[in-house]
């Protein structure tokens, strides 16, 4: 009886080493592809929502962690410096909506040096289909509301949903979702009138390794 | 031989269908068949997984005593589901992003150890890969069948995003049915997903019932001693202990 078990343990441990190895032989093979499409993905967003010719430097290169803070959300974030002739033209950073209608809503807010708004994409988010999915750039163009806009003043009123007296619109069946991406941008870009010197300065720290 | 495999496809794809008459793997199919890519894209992901499993199992079942064959069978099919998940990640990464965490949790779909333990374990290695393959087969029809009818009803497309699973060459594949902008949210949401697949296994019990039917009379003379003898033999030919 001893020795069957001690026959089996030594099968199932060559089966754990197969196994395993299977996964480590398609991790080695797909490595480079998964990290080239994540890479991908965000530098579409950045270029998509910084202007082109607004900054000559690598922007994967210029990625710096955002400490936690309320105004960013739960969750890690990372910003990305745009810089023409050395001088920072623009911030990309993270943010993360903590209040959509089903979880929370991650989100890529581009501001230029002036504190006005370049653009916005939504990186993820588990909205309604067929409702609160209207956020998303594929299914309308709401995300473009946002461009050109600043916050003129603190709290400023025109910077909510057109129910809460502001100036976005909301969708048909489904307010909340645009309400909170709203409440993110606005949260973003107070975020960033307070830090965006620092973030300027600071080097480098995430970006290409990931 | 090319009989043996008959039986099997029609097993697969019909008369032990894993969604429609042994319901398994329900959480993913109710969850991700809110589109016909989607439904496409997890049911190819499920075939692959239960291909190779069987096919693996099926090569080794002469080293793997039945002690242990449970482990193993957990440890191959977590092994090969990682794999899947990284090869979607690398070659459709837009798919893995709207599927989410259903990919992994392919692992805990009872339709593949349950075709490790009932059929590849016992059978040669081409009826595994066959079996794999119709059973797989028959789980992604369902699949693709409900998120075709919810994505229809639902949002008026059909094959919406169907470039992250085909490529850029599909970015212009959506059809787009009736007026446009009226949604019947009903059917994108759960409970859209249970009623759809109530449907289906309605239609599959349909058609079964009608066949029979049409069957019966020109089989037989007398009908009450007919329907006993078909009713015993019949459902215990058709269904496998699992």
């Amino acid at each position: 009886m001893l020795r069957s078990a001690g026959r089996n343990g030594l099968l199932l441990t060559l089966f754990a080493i197969a196994t395993t190895g299977l996964i480590a032989l398609t991790h080695q093979f797909t490595k480079e592809r998964i990290a080239n499409a994540k890479r991908a993905q965000q530098y579409a967003s950045l270029t998509r929502l910084l202007p082109a010719g607004s900054y000559d430097n690598d922007l994967a290169a210029s990625c710096v962690r955002l400490a936690a803070d309320p105004r960013l959300g739960p969750g890690e974030h990372q910003a990305f410096i745009a810089r023409k002739e050395q001088l920072t033209s623009a911030i990309a950073m993270q943010v993360t909506a903590p209040d959509g209608y089903s979880g929370t809503i991650e989100l890529l807010v581009a501001i230029d040096h002036d504190g006005v708004l370049t653009g916005v994409d939504v990186l993820n988010h588990r909205e309604t289909p067929g409702l609160g999915d209207k956020i998303e750039r594929r299914r309308s163009n709401w995300l473009d509301s946002f461009v050109g806009r600043r916050l003129e003043r603190d709290p400023d009123p025109r910077f909510a949903v057109r129910k809460d007296g502001g100036d976005f619109d909301q969708f048909t069946g489904a307010t909340i979702t645009p309400r909170a991406v709203v409440g993110a941008v606005a949260n973003a870009l107070r975020y960033h009138a307070e830090q965006a010197p620092l973030l300027a300065n600071r080097q480098p720290d995430c970006g290409d390794q990931r | 031989m090319t009989n043996n495999w008959r039986t099997i496809a029609l097993n697969g794809l019909w008369h032990s269908n894993p969604a429609l008459v042994q319901l398994l793997g329900l959480c993913p199919l109710l969850a991700v068949s809110n589109s016909l890519v989607n439904g496409l894209g997890m049911g190819l992901a499920t075939m692959a997984v239960l291909m190779s499993s069987n096919l693996i199992i099926a090569l080794t079942r002469r080293w793997i005593p039945s002690e242990i064959r449970i482990p193993v069978f957990v440890l191959l099919i977590a092994s090969l589901v990682s794999c899947v998940e990284l090869l979607m990640q690398a070659f459709t990464p837009g798919l893995y992003l709207n599927l989410g965490i259903f990919v992994a949790l392919i692992v805990t779909n009872c339709i593949i150890i349950g075709r490790a333990e009932a059929f590849a374990s016992k059978n040669p290695v081409v009826d595994g890969v066959v079996d794999g393959l119709m059973m797989g087969g028959g789980f992604a029809i369902v699949l693709t069948l409900l998120g075709a009818l919810r994505e229809l009803i639902g949002q008026g497309t059909l094959f919406d995003g169907a470039a992250l699973l085909f490529g850029p060459i599909a970015s212009n594949w959506t059809l787009h049915i009736g007026a446009g902008g009226e949604h019947f949210l009903l059917a994108i949401l759960a409970p859209g997903a249970f009623i759809g697949l109530g449907l289906l296994v309605a239609l599959k019990n349909a058609i079964d019932a009608g066949l029979k039917a049409r069957a019966q009379p020109v089989a037989v003379a007398k009908p009450v001693r007919a329907r006993v003898t078909t009713v015993s033999g019949g459902s215990e030919g058709e269904r496998e202990p699992a």
